[in-house]
């Protein structure tokens, strides 16, 4: 018997709660013992079950899990476990009848209760539960076997999965009305309006207009939406005959806005005037490209600067250096730490949203304005699931809090 | 002391002072401070895409475990480059609507189950005991259980409300797109706050830097440089600058 197990029990023994329960023989074998592979994992692990039994499931009564890679065995002892959780939501839902079951997940494939270096369990393996007194096993289970192995679908975010598939036909909806109504009402966003400001006003004087597309890279949806407003300030720079600059932190963002910016002086007839150098890769380093952006404006002297996108701790010193040049500021975060900063060193912010809505604005495309549109309606489906999930839940009803749960 | 170690401290606090330097005016010394950086970090950028990237990632597995799945990756990553050639720019487009996409569904499923499900799942929350239909506690005194859940669900629903673009915010909505908008201010005050704690925190760290290399243990590097870099300023300011106001007078 291992020492640990005998200090184990004798700890038991100390407290002086296990001889009279035992005594009693009030403990019962263990019943419906399954081993199966854990649902809704990436593969590695295996599970175990077993029926609740109120006699055994106390503080001093050692369950003993033990495993073999052969039916017959040799047995090795995996792990004693006591006063079991009974309900696993992220593997078994959420159903009441789970608590009526103890549960265990099995990883490595230990040769004794001491063994520090088990090995991953790699081929179907048999388990088998004993309930101790503390000096002998009162009872076995019966064997069972198990292989773990990858799921496809992670069944526990199925509630997403219905969430994204209502949602994507709310805006496609949307989109089609937005097809045959393209006047769809947007309200006025000021930010925006000072867009076209700004670029007038850097024609005026001759200077350029600095736009910035954050710090992400073109997976970030912030980025995707500064893209797109670059295309529609883009165009307006090309009517105007200005200059627009674009320092970029990512080569892959650099590329699509050189494109978004060529088209842009494509449709507004301008090919010609479209200068690819002003479209550039400076680092990929924070705060590197932060000091080279903020030389950039001491030297050129951008008479708009305008920052969309994700930023992170740099967005400040972009910021104030641009305000200490006097230049028109117009930031669109969804940033939530940064927007702060924006806010005190700007002249209008976009905030969270509305750099989405921008694009949208901007454009009146019905692709975007639908989209848009279907982004206010389970906004406002998410009000009433809150009044009412709020209300249910102060009633007692747990319906929608659990409809929402993610694991 | 190392000779090394002396030359990295001396280096650390002129470059220190260097980009302090910009508190004052655009100068020569930011811009080599700058510069510096820069080319630093653009070197490092490649040695560290070049070894993590292409050797570590792409080579060895391919090469040494004949992982030739890896090819597929490889061959998009090379299709960029047709940007460069006119005629099969085309395919880097492709690749590119590929990078989008997967950054889009990579990005959906997390943004709800984040921004929307978490958040959800954190708001709906009892808004005060009931018993026998009231909402009273056990000495029959009225109370709310948990008083934030009300001003979280007030705040949200307010600012989702200030964040409607279907409706233009006018009576009712225009006051509670109000009290949305006072939520998010406050939330972006205390933000702030914190913040610009943090950086504090940061200058501080940097002040004691700079006056530990003060000591003679570091043959004043701190001083002497600071010295240097305001004497330069002044050389500089009275000096040479007075001179060419008055050539530029003549």
């Amino acid at each position: 018997m291992p020492w640990f197990r005998i200090l184990f029990l004798g700890l038991i023994s100390l407290l002086g709660f296990n001889n009279d329960i035992f005594a009693q023989n009030t403990l019962v074998s263990p019943q419906d013992f399954t081993a199966f592979d854990t649902p809704n994992d990436a593969g590695g692990s295996v599970s175990l079950t077993w029926r609740v039994v109120p006699e055994n499931n106390k503080p001093e009564v050692p369950y003993l899990i033990l495993a073999a890679t052969a039916p017959d065995g040799p047995w090795f002892e995996q792990t004693t476990l006591v006063n079991l959780k009974s309900d696993y939501p992220q593997y078994f839902g959420l159903s009441a009848s789970n608590k009526l079951w103890s549960y265990c997940e099995i990883t490595d494939f230990k040769q004794s209760l001491t063994d520090d270096n088990p090995k991953p369990i790699t081929a179907t393996t048999y388990f088998k539960l004993a309930v101790t007194d503390g000096s002998k096993t009162l009872g076995f289970s019966s064997v069972v076997s198990a292989m773990h192995q990858g799921n496809w679908f992670d069944a526990s975010k199925i509630n997403i999965l219905i969430f994204v598939v209502i949602f994507s036909f709310v805006i496609m909806f949307f989109i089609s009305l937005a097809r045959k109504n393209p006047d769809l009402f947007i309200r006025r966003i000021p930010g925006l309006d000072a867009i076209e400001e700004a670029i007038g006003r850097a024609t005026e004087m001759g200077k350029p207009i600095l736009y910035l597309n954050g710090l992400d890279g073109m997976g970030s949806l912030s980025t995707i939406a500064a893209t797109s407003i670059l295309g529609k300030v883009a165009r307006k720079v090309a009517n105007y005959d200005s200059q627009i600059k674009v320092p970029c932190r990512d080569p892959i963002v650099m590329s699509v806005c050189q494109e978004v910016v060529r088209e842009a002086y494509l449709e507004a007839g301008r090919p010609d005037a479209y200068n690819q150098d002003n479209i550039f890769f400076i680092t990929d380093d924070q705060f590197a490209y932060a000091a080279a952006v903020d030389g950039l404006m001491v030297r050129h002297k951008p008479a708009a600067n305008l920052y969309m996108g994700y930023y992170y701790a740099e967005s400040l010193l972009l910021a104030e250096t641009g305000a200490a040049i006097g230049a028109i500021q117009i930031a669109g975060t969804d940033s939530i730490t940064q927007l702060p900063f924006f806010i005190t060193t700007c002249d209008y912010t976009l905030m969270g949203e509305e750099l989405y809505a921008a694009s949208a604005y901007l454009s009146r495309e019905p692709l975007q304005t639908g989209s848009l549109k279907g982004q206010d309606f389970t906004k406002g489906l998410i009000i009433l699931i809150l009044i009412l999930g709020s209300l249910a839940s102060t009633a007692g009803i747990t319906f929608l809090v659990n409809l929402f749960k993610t694991f | 002391m190392d000779n090394t170690v002396l030359l990295g401290v001396w280096l650390a606090v002129g470059l220190t002072l260097f980009m302090y330097s910009f508190l004052y005016k655009d100068n020569v010394f930011f811009r080599f401070g700058e510069h510096v950086y820069l080319g630093i970090s653009i070197g490092y950028i490649i040695v560290r895409v070049i070894f993590n990237n292409f050797i570590n990632d792409l080579y060895k597995p391919l090469v040494e475990d004949r992982d030739y799945i890896l090819i597929i990756p490889a061959l998009m990553g090379l299709a960029l480059y047709t940007r460069f050639f006119t005629r099969i720019a085309w395919v880097s487009r492709v690749i590119f609507a590929f990078i989008v996409g997967f950054g889009a569904g990579l990005g959906i499923p997390r943004t709800i189950a984040g921004g929307i499900f978490k958040q959800l799942e954190g708001v709906l929350m009892p808004l005060a005991a009931i018993k026998d239909g009231f909402f009273f506690n056990a000495d029959g005194n009225f109370t709310l259980v948990n008083i934030n859940s009300l001003i979280i669900i007030v705040g949200i629903t307010s600012v989702l409300v200030y964040f409607f673009f279907s409706v233009e915010h006018k009576g009712v909505v225009k006051s509670v797109s109000r009290v949305g908008i006072y939520f998010v201010m406050i939330a972006f005050g205390a933000s702030f706050g914190y913040t610009v704690m943090g950086r504090m925190s940061l200058l501080i760290g940097r002040c004691y830097d700079l006056i530990e290399f003060s000591s003679p243990k570091y043959y004043y590097a701190s001083i002497v440089l600071l010295i240097m870099l305001i004497l330069v300023f002044i050389i500089y300011e009275v000096v040479i600058k007075k001179g060419e106001v008055l050539k530029t007078n003549e």
